[in-house]
């Protein structure tokens, strides 16, 4: 199994990940659904798989592991809202939700 | 739960009225945050029959009558999805716009005896929280992903492609300010007691008021040309900015201690003001990752908080100073 991690290219490192994407390439059977549903272009199609070629603009919105038939993807997806975490930590709350003021 | 779906179709149009503009505009503004929804089931536009496309969107009134509108001139059924009222994007990412409620939709629309075919034609933003396999797997229906933007249909229905533009978010000076509005409802409380203390001490008051619109809408609009990459810093960077004219009219051309302690405050307790509402602004952008925001928060947060606390002893000093006549 060959596990590719986002590295933070920016900052120089080889061990760092900025997010949680993490694609098995041996997996990918090359159905191309991760093409259609990330709104970053973080993948491209190659020839007998695709290719991660942008994970450092990966959002984690987690559509590509959603849709994924073959568990190739895998990403810790969640809600990138800083006043929302503020708020469930406030609130003693783990996970946060739409409310009154907030997503709609 | 019971099911709010409407068991028969229901026509719409795709022209929108004064009606939905004013709805709109309510929502844009911030009022009544929770009443713009329409009813769940299945609508037809146009003459529809069984081989008439379907496509999925949220009850969410601006998602309703984004996709409408885009179809003008087209026969298609659409099946809106209850997403108590909250957009295809947000409702997704909660998977509240899931696979299992969309297999409720169209149990409970009885789509399959509605349409010969079997394809759904659903918005691109939708897919974080649709399996399309399961879909498949439990309802016998294809769903395809659509382009991200309504606006985008007709092309796509054209083709039966989306081309790279119509997969890819984009975050326009439109798109960003467009969101202002509501930060300001959102704020409205903060906002009305600054204006009080502007009453009170003008020029102090005054000047958070328009740092607090600076964040509010300047920040938006000069997202991509602030430097750095955290939003955080952004904000900094524009809550500096902000401050520097205030600062230079106090001190120029000559100050007293008072003064220069005065303005030291200033830059401490409104340069991490903004970058806090800047923070806050993670939420609305198409690309702050969970990820990414926790890390803001715990690199920002601290820096915000020893600045606020330092500018407000600081502030403290200076007055007591003042009062005590030993300054």
């Amino acid at each position: 199994m060959i596990e590719i991690e986002v590295l933070d290219l920016e900052q120089g490192s080889t061990i760092k990940p900025i997010n949680t994407l993490v694609f098995h390439p041996d997996r990918c059977v090359n159905c191309g659904i991760c093409l259609q549903v990330c709104p970053h272009r973080v993948f491209a199609p190659g020839e007998r798989r695709v290719m991660m070629v942008n994970g450092a603009d990966c959002m984690e919105c987690g559509a590509c592991q959603k849709n994924c038939p073959a568990n190739a993807i895998k990403v810790d997806s969640g809600v990138g809202c800083a006043s929302a975490m503020i708020m469930a930590a406030l609130k003693g709350r783990d996970e946060v939700n739409c409310g009154e003021d907030c997503c709609r | 739960m019971p099911s709010d779906y409407a068991s028969d179709p229901i026509p719409t149009v795709a022209r929108l009225g004064r009606e939905e503009r004013w709805d709109h505009a309510k929502a844009r503004l911030g009022f009544d945050r929770m009443g713009h929804h329409v009813r769940p089931g299945l609508y037809t536009l146009g003459s529809t029959n069984s081989e008439s496309k379907v496509l999925v969107t949220a009850n969410y009134t601006m998602s309703f009558d984004a996709l409408r509108s885009a179809l003008e001139g087209r026969d298609a059924f659409l099946l809106v999805l209850d997403t108590q009222g909250i957009n295809v994007w947000c409702a997704a990412g909660k998977g509240i716009f899931g696979t299992d409620e969309l297999l409720r939709a169209i149990a409970a629309t009885r789509l399959a005896e509605r349409v010969e075919h079997r394809d759904l034609i659903l918005p691109q933003l939708s897919a974080p929280g649709v399996s399309a396999k399961a879909v498949k797997e439990r309802s016998g229906f294809t769903v395809k992903y659509g382009p991200v933007r309504a606006e985008d249909l007709p092309g796509y229905l054209d083709t039966g492609e989306c081309t790279e533009d119509m997969r890819r978010v984009r975050f326009d000076l439109r798109d960003r300010l467009v969101l202002a509005p509501v930060e300001l409802r959102n704020y409205r409380w903060g906002l009305i007691l600054l204006i009080l203390a502007a009453v009170l001490v003008p020029f102090y008051g005054l000047m958070a008021i328009i740092l607090t619109l600076g964040g509010l809408f300047l920040f938006p609009a000069l997202l991509p040309y602030l430097p750095g990459k955290a939003l955080s810093f952004k904000g900094m960077v524009l809550g500096a900015l902000l401050v520097t004219p205030f600062a230079l009219f106090q001190t120029f051309p000559t100050a007293d201690l008072v003064t220069v302690i005065a303005v030291v405050a200033e830059y401490l307790l409104l340069v991490p003001w903004v970058g806090y509402l800047a923070l806050n602004f993670t939420g609305s952008t198409p690309f702050a990752s969970r990820t990414g925001v926790k890390k803001e928060i715990f690199t920002y947060i601290p820096i915000m908080a020893i600045m606020s606390v330092s500018g407000a002893f600081l502030s403290a000093f200076g007055a007591l100073g003042v009062v005590g006549g030993w300054l």
